[in-house]
């Protein structure tokens, strides 16, 4: 059977498999719909965490980007990692003893006004936002690279099944169908990863051959690494493993990008509104560490793939004539997500440091002599004849590792499991903001069950249409889109959150001037820097790396606010006592 | 539940987590990014060291740090009589 049909039997069966799991689970009343009851199991949260957290950027662009960074590409994996770390110690345990359904309701309670809440939920809906957008054009992306439709029918498709299940079950339904989108994603991402790693090393545990001897051709019995970094060093790239190379971003930016990235990620409403749904503090604990172990499966495992898919790709398609070119590399020329201008007319493809021509590559219809295609894009003076797309790593390591069709169906529906699985997490955040935190606590606290549940699903409709009008028209590439949530997310939430646990003192003033102020300068300075042409000013620190800086001066404004204007009254003060003891959590959510 | 000994919990729980945090930033912020270029003088197997704590260690590090602060937690919260009945 071919690729195709492989891709559309796997797609298929995993779709059925999610409409049915959200029937099973569907819900009627809000606790069910926003925090699933608060009864699913800290394992089943852990699995549903990772597959909310990891997205169509960490499936299908992760390891790509780190094949292209080699070193530098530790800011996503750590910065992707160690967030969780910061939940678990620092913010888990006391919003779920706070119990309550939403990140702008500990906001709005522990700062016992409606501005703080609104100004919150204002938050939450711009930052998830954000990163629906880059979900929904995940989705069309794999849609067309695999099932080869157009990538706005491939987004209008994801909507209408995230759409469903979502509005069906709430957090219950997509909690269930998390669990089952995580199975996929990592059995699809792992099985490919270790079928690479056997073709070079011999070792199926990508983790352990990344640190082997290679097994055949020109560098056998080097290490992977050593072998790369002589590579790279041949061919004039900065070597694989070394860090701030002439081409680099910065010590500082590493830095600063990385916290960025930790901070946004303890500071996600969709992530944190997860811990909600268990029924304990000390489930809560366990759930971030069951979450962050089943997300460092594939994180450990991407960084493996990069750079087996990186030697592979140099070994097999460099100083090659293009008739002699594996499979997958024509395949791929033909979605155009590589090119190849034979600037010396000898037919041979050759890889070097820098761009073959400038952007992205205009195919003009024509074959060359070597029958590829032709590309109108000027092109560069460097030696570098060939364009790689950096998300070929993983779309075409199946048929790098010569891997069957099935397996490479099974890849496109990880692809989906990872956007939807996100896709749905954001939705139901967008859906609660508005329909609890907004219509409930503030425009009408007369609601009943009923209503207020018909709100949480027409918002669930409305975030799909906005979130696929953002993916058919997209503000920009996936991966950039989603790195922005982290800033804003970093900026305004976790700051004002760890403060109202761990001081009492912190007010109403401060945390309200401190997200506007940290949000905004960070919204400012990416606009800025990204969008308007101005060069990054402070520092030299990019639009990745300045939430940081907002999430400081949202810390700042806070604390400065608060001590200059009235403490908070007494019996928030007990709320913050009562958010730190463990006991009595299952009967918070009642109240 | 006596007042003092709630204050000795959260103090307790406060170090805790400082130290925690400070074997986390030790291992990604200090062997993953100060330090790199020292450490990546140093091969352990195929790996050059900085390296490997930047795309693999840390990782590793982090997860036992969740789970280590989850046993220890719970350990205390009964000790200190704040646990879940």
């Amino acid at each position: 059977m071919s690729i195709l049909a492989w891709t559309y039997i796997m797609v298929i069966i995993t779709f059925g498999l999610y409409l049915f799991i959200a029937w099973r689970s569907r819900v009627k009343e809000t606790k069910g719909f926003y925090i699933a009851g608060a009864n699913v199991p800290p394992l089943a949260n852990g699995m549903a965490t990772a597959a909310d957290w990891m997205s169509a950027a960490s499936f299908i662009s992760m390891a790509g980007m780190i094949s292209f960074m080699g070193y530098s590409g530790a800011v996503y994996l750590m910065g992707w990692t160690g967030g969780y770390v910061l939940l678990a110690l620092l913010l888990a345990p006391y919003l779920r003893k706070f119990g309550k359904f939403t990140v702008p309701d500990f906001v709005g309670d522990r700062y016992y006004s409606s501005t703080a809440r609104v100004v919150a939920l204002i938050c939450a809906i711009f930052v998830s936002l954000t990163y629906v957008a880059g979900q929904m054009r995940g989705v069309g992306i794999v849609f067309g690279r695999f099932l080869e439709v157009d990538v706005n029918t491939g987004v209008i498709i994801g909507m209408a099944i995230v759409f469903f299940y979502a509005s069906l079950g709430g957090m219950k339904g997509i909690t269930y169908t998390q669990v089952a989108q995580y199975c996929v994603l990592i059995v699809a991402f792992i099985i490919c990863a270790a079928a690479i790693s056997l073709k070079i090393t011999g070792i199926a545990i990508p983790q352990m051959g990344f640190g082997s001897t290679i097994i055949e051709g020109d560098s056998a019995g080097k290490y992977v690494l050593q072998a790369l970094d002589g590579i790279h060093h041949d061919l004039g790239f900065s070597e694989y493993t070394s860090a701030f190379g002439p081409d680099d971003i910065g010590m500082l930016s590493v830095i600063c990008i990385t916290l960025a990235l930790m901070v946004g990620t303890a500071g996600l409403p969709h992530v944190i509104i997860r811990f909600y749904t268990v029924p304990s503090v000390k489930a809560a604990r366990l759930s971030a560490g069951y979450a962050l172990f089943f997300i460092a499966l594939l994180y450990t495992t991407a960084p493996t793939m990069a750079a087996f898919a990186r030697y592979n790709m140099i070994d097999t398609v460099n100083d090659v004539h293009y008739a002699q070119a594996p499979s997958w590399f024509k395949n791929w020329e033909q979605t155009g997500l590589v090119a190849w201008v034979d600037k010396d007319g000898d037919g041979i493809i050759r890889y070097r440091s820098g761009d073959p021509f400038q952007g992205a590559p205009q195919f003009t219809g024509e074959v060359g002599e070597h029958g590829q295609r032709l590309v109108s894009n000027p092109v560069s003076d460097n030696d570098n004849e060939l364009y790689i797309d950096r998300d070929i790593i993983v779309l075409a390591s199946p048929e790098m590792a010569n891997l069957s069709p099935w397996m490479i169906g099974l890849m496109a529906a990880g692809g989906l499991a990872a956007a939807l699985s996100t896709a749905s997490g954001l939705l139901i955040v967008i859906s609660s903001s508005v329909s609890h935190d907004l219509y409930y606590r503030i425009i009408n606290r007369q609601a009943t069950e009923k209503q207020r549940m018909l709100v949480g699903r027409v918002m669930v409709g409305i975030g799909v249409l906005c979130a696929g009008y953002l993916g058919i028209n997209p503000p920009g590439f996936v991966a950039q889109v989603v790195a922005f949530a982290f800033g804003l997310a970093a900026s305004s939430f976790f700051p004002v959150i760890i403060l109202g646990i761990f001081t009492k003192w912190v007010n109403r003033e401060g945390a309200i001037a401190g997200m506007i102020s940290g949000i905004g300068f960070t919204l400012f300075y990416i606009l800025q820097t990204r969008f308007f042409g101005v060069d990054p000013w402070f520092f030299g620190i990019t639009a990745e790396g300045i939430g940081t800086i907002g999430m400081l001066i949202n810390f700042a404004v806070t604390m400065t606010v608060s001590k200059f204007t009235k403490a908070p009254p007494a019996e928030i003060q007990e709320l913050v006592e009562n958010v730190r003891s463990p006991r009595g959590a299952g009967a918070a959510i009642d109240h | 539940m006596k007042k003092k000994s709630f204050q000795e919990y959260w103090a307790k729980n406060i170090r805790l987590i400082a130290i925690l945090l400070i074997i986390w930033a030790v291992v990604s912020y200090g062997f993953g990014i100060i330090f790199v270029k020292p450490l990546n003088a140093i091969w352990m197997g195929g790996f050059p060291l900085g390296f490997w704590f930047a795309q693999q260690g840390s990782i590793y590090v982090f997860v036992l740090l969740i789970f280590a602060y989850c046993f220890l937690m719970n350990r205390m919260d009964r000790e200190y009589d704040v646990d879940e009945k």
